[in-house]
């Protein structure tokens, strides 16, 4: 039995052997691999690209304490990215199942439709949820808008949720029974970070204080996003810090789902935000688009 | 020669709700008179025929040319730019005429020619793009392959980059993903490959498998998984008893919606610890997926424990304000709004003590974690929680039915409290969204007000309620919304009832809408004629037992031979009357009458007056055909428009009395005779 890191490994390989570029993690807090500038900003326009890598993703609503042996307020997503997606893509993503030890003869795989849609990233997709024996365990999407722009390549887009994938391999019926490596289980690795951020996120992030950073990242994005509209000069727009503009976003973003896990959003102002960072990630992605577009010319 | 005929549109799993349809429109296919025979499965989309000609007929094609009396010289011009010596036009009368030979073209290059067009011009739901980008070529999932075969030839062309040809693939784990195919052996190969082609036998198939495993019968669920599977096979499996404690509504919510697994009963309506899976695969001999299942299971049922532990932390009374923050509508304010409005209804509706309080706590579980996680059980938790926090019985029961019915097929509440309950919530619904000016229209009704009318006459005829329509519609009249939004001067207008007579305008237009569904219930779902609802409906509404009582007797008394005669002369009666703009204010004055069929139809006017007084429906109604007779005789030898003013009057009045008085049950001028045309 592969543990969950040789498991890694053995996806990270099989990528690699499909021509993609292996990353690591972003390093801001992120909801889901989708969110990295690695997927986000490198569907845009009209370059191939192929990368993967594994995103840890926050979504503090989803924390249970460490008490729920499958929900988890952070898991790891394995995300690959496949720009333009080749025809034999759904084999390809079966064969990477083979690779990992799932003999499919001898299990039930079934694509079930779940059209994928961000409001706050104005992204959307068409896809399925990739049930494995009635287990979901992967999220297939071919990315149709993102950032509010229509895709040229339109990118596959796989999402492998890592805990579920192992739980499976592993047999075991709780995320923090895993074998993380050789006599380490998935609970000595992560189940502090579970137990305090559930603490934090549910009873002691502040309110208040989260809503003043999030007005002061918005601030920070939106005054970036005017600054590249108003400069003229080719060179300083092509070395425009596009790039720390979508920083903000991400803050922003997760600064939201910090509020919302507060309960401190209404559902009438719910709309409200969500719309405020949209406007925020439409907007990078159209100075990143524009940026490219002048890269190139 | 004639041609079998063979496409197979080859794709990524295609959404199991969307193929019916695809199939529809691709049976509607022009294959030059043969008859196609359509099935798919998620990943193939296949059209079948016989008996296709190799050619399509030649035709004559005739041209009409220049007058002759333009001359020659025109004739010949336009002989040359048709390509052909003057020699070839006749002179047909004034004019010249070219009588040219269409040959008739290969049948496999006019499909090669209309087959994409047909393939990308299906509607569906929702396309996407995977080529080319945004102008690239739409379809609902990408094409990967496509057979195409006339006969023995390939139909050549291509979509998307996608060559057609003579290659299918088989089930993905268990066929070959090459396999060549004649029109004759497609469905057998098909089939060695683990690919069960018709939707029936995989129908067939699950059905019998699960009914062998002791599954209850879903047919919803059946219909999904005959189009999520290629080769189905059922398996069973179990899980702890211990979950049994949960409501069994929520262990089946999870099973099916989220797991798509068939319910088991040990015994009529009690949960065994089991389920019924239908794998897309032809068998699981180590029992990997079986216990796979197991396992999400499990996991699924600990999440709904979860949601209803936390969920007891506070009660439902304890949330109702916090349906202050769960919009219902922007302009009609929050839930703890129409939660308000619900419960003073329900009052004024004569609920009692235990309609009110669940009018009060029926909006309640929509905020608790386990409705936010099964959006469909809404109400049904909400009565199951209320039960289980020690409400009474009444109550919980009337919060747990208050959707009902969510069709025409589903029962209505069925207590008393829970009818008042569904009554007022669904009213409220729909005079709030009419006094918004939200009425629906063709397809487009978002706050599904149709099936929330149609709910409402639902119950009021099956739950033998004593409301009158009229009487419904006064207590929820439209002007009763205090809309979030100030009203416009235009609202107040109307709602002032300042613009229209009678009713405001949203209370005209809302008992319209009831009507509209009233008329619906009695025809489609109680099978009554059409004018015969009409007829009794156009004498008024009252209650809705009372309309099918009277219904009942029509439809009773109608065959009978003096009937349809009679309805015919009320109709004359009533045009008669209509022609004469006449004015019902005179007394019938006997002394005026001339003739005698005069007399003896007031004679027998009284008689038949007295005999229907008090009398059933059904007597009365055939009282009034009894008059048929002497109406005749009346029309036979009476000439209404006499000369002398005052006995023309006079016969108007014995027309209109005879008219109003045997109007009450059913206007019989709404009936459609054999004289009819209509």
């Amino acid at each position: 039995m592969d543990t969950f890191q040789q498991t890694l490994f053995k996806l990270k390989r099989y990528w690699d052997e499909r021509g993609a570029i292996i990353q690591e993690p972003y390093d801001v807090e992120v909801g889901a691999g989708t969110m990295c500038p690695e997927t986000f900003l490198r569907v845009l326009g009209p370059k191939p690209y192929r990368v993967a890598y594994v995103q840890p993703s926050r979504r503090p609503a989803d924390g249970r304490y460490g008490e729920n042996p499958n929900r988890l307020y952070k898991h790891q997503q394995l995300q690959v990215i496949l720009k333009p997606s080749p025809d034999d893509v759904l084999d390809q993503y079966l064969g990477s199942l083979e690779a990992i030890g799932i003999d499919l003869a001898k299990h039930d795989i079934k694509f079930e439709e779940d059209n994928w849609e961000s409001p706050t990233l104005g992204a959307w997709g068409i896809g399925w949820q990739v049930m494995l024996d009635g287990l979901e365990i992967t999220q297939f999407t071919y990315f149709q808008q993102c950032g509010g722009i229509d895709l040229e390549l339109v990118p596959a887009e796989i999402t492998y949720g890592l805990e579920r994938l192992t739980a499976f391999l592993q047999g075991v019926e709780s995320v923090y029974d895993i074998q993380w490596t050789r006599g380490v289980k998935y609970a000595d690795v992560r189940l502090a970070d579970e137990q305090q951020f559930s603490v934090y996120n549910f009873e002691m992030a502040n309110v208040d204080r989260l809503w003043r950073l999030l007005g002061e990242h918005e601030a920070e994005c939106k005054e970036l996003l005017a600054k590249y509209d108003a400069e003229k000069d080719p060179v300083k727009k092509s070395r425009f810090p596009v790039l720390p503009t979508y920083d903000q976003v991400l803050k922003c973003s997760n600064l939201f789902n910090l509020l919302d896990a507060r309960g401190a959003i209404s559902v009438t102002e719910r709309v409200g935000v969500i719309k405020r960072v949209r406007d925020l990630a439409v907007g990078t992605a159209r100075i990143w688009a524009d940026q490219q577009g002048g890269a190139a010319a | 020669m004639s041609l079998d005929f063979l496409l197979e549109i080859g794709t990524e799993e295609i959404p199991h709700w969307m193929i019916p349809g695809a199939l529809a429109q691709l049976a509607k296919m022009d294959l030059f008179g043969a008859a196609p025979e359509v099935d798919a499965t998620p990943r193939r989309l296949v059209v079948r025929a016989k008996g296709l000609p190799e050619r399509t007929p030649d035709q004559e094609q005739v041209v009409k040319g220049p007058p002759v009396s333009a001359g020659e010289k025109a004739a010949a011009g336009f002989a040359k730019k048709q390509g052909v010596e003057l020699s070839a036009m006749t002179k047909v009368g004034d004019y010249y005429e070219l009588r040219k030979q269409v040959p008739g073209r290969a049948v496999l290059d006019l499909l090669a020619e209309s087959l994409p067009q047909t393939i990308l011009g299906l509607q569906w739901p929702k396309t996407m793009f995977w080529t080319g980008g945004k102008t690239g070529p739409r379809f609902i999932r990408p094409i990967r392959w496509i057979v195409a075969l006339l006969g023995a030839d390939v139909i050549p062309f291509a979509i998307a980059g996608v060559k057609s040809g003579s290659v299918t693939k088989g089930h993905r784990k268990l066929g070959s993903s090459s396999i060549a195919v004649t029109t004759v052996n497609y469905e057998s190969e098909l089939r060695k490959n683990f690919v069960i082609l018709s939707s029936e036998e995989r129908r067939r198939k699950i059905e019998t498998e699960v009914g062998a495993l002791g599954a209850k019968f879903d047919h919803e669920l059946l219909e999904t998984l005959t189009f999520i599977t290629e080769y189905p096979t059922a398996i069973k499996g179990g899980f702890d008893p211990a979950y049994l404690a949960l409501p069994a509504e929520v262990l089946t919510m999870v099973m099916r919606h989220h797991q798509k697994y068939f319910s088991v009963e040990s015994e009529p309506g009690k949960l065994a610890p089991h389920f019924v899976a239908v794998m897309n695969t032809s068998g699981d001999p180590e029992g990997l997926v079986q216990r796979g299942n197991e396992r999400v299971l499990k996991a699924r049922f600990n999440d709904a424990r979860f949601f209803f532990d936390v969920d007891q932390q506070k009660t439902l009374v304890d949330r109702v304000p916090d349906l202050a923050h769960v919009t219902f509508q922007a302009k009609l304010g929050s839930y703890l709004e129409k939660t308000n409005r619900v419960v003073t209804l329900v009052e004024e509706l004569g609920g009692n003590a235990h309609a009110r309080r669940a009018a009060l706590l029926c909006k309640c579980d929509l905020p608790t974690e386990m409705v936010k996680e099964f959006t469909d059980l809404q109400g049904i938790v909400g009565g199951l929680y209320a039960r289980h926090q020690g409400e009474p019985e009444e109550v919980a029961r009337a919060i747990y039915d208050h959707y009902k019915p969510l069709s025409m097929e589903d029962s209505i509440p069925s207590t008393h409290e829970g009818q008042i309950l569904a009554l007022a919530d669904k009213l409220d619904t729909l005079r709030g969204c009419f006094a918004i000016g939200l009425i629906p229209s063709g397809s487009k009704d978002p706050f599904a007000l149709r099936r929330a009318a149609q709910g409402v006459v639902k119950i009021l005829a099956e739950g033998g309620s004593a409301l009158a329509l009229e009487l419904l519609l006064e207590v929820a009249s439209t002007a009763q919304v205090q809309t979030v939004r100030p009203p416009s001067q235009s609202d107040t207008l109307v709602a002032t009832g300042i613009v229209g007579g009678g009713l405001p305008l949203p209370d005209r237009q809302l008992k319209e809408f009831l009507l509209d569904r009233i008329k619906y219930y009695f025809r489609e779902i109680r099978g009554y004629k059409y004018d015969e609802v009409n007829a009794v409906l156009a004498s008024g509404c009252g209650t809705l037992a009372d309309v099918e009582a009277r219904l009942t007797a029509l439809a009773a008394v109608r065959p009978t031979e003096n009937f349809e005669p009679l309805a015919a002369s009320f109709k004359r009666i009533s045009n008669i009357l209509k022609q004469a703009a006449f004015d019902p204010s005179t007394v019938l004055d006997d002394a005026l009458f001339e003739e005698a069929a005069e007399s003896d139809l007031h004679i027998e006017f009284e008689r038949v007056r007295t005999m229907a007084r008090g009398a059933s429906y059904q007597k009365a109604l055939e009282a009034v055909a009894s008059l048929r007779p002497k109406v005749d005789t009346f029309f036979d030898t009476v000439l209404v428009n006499a000369k002398d003013e005052r006995v023309r009057i006079n016969r108007l009045t014995l027309l209109h009395n005879l008219l109003t008085e045997f109007s009450t049950i059913a206007d019989f001028s709404e009936i459609v005779t054999s004289g009819d045309t209509k």
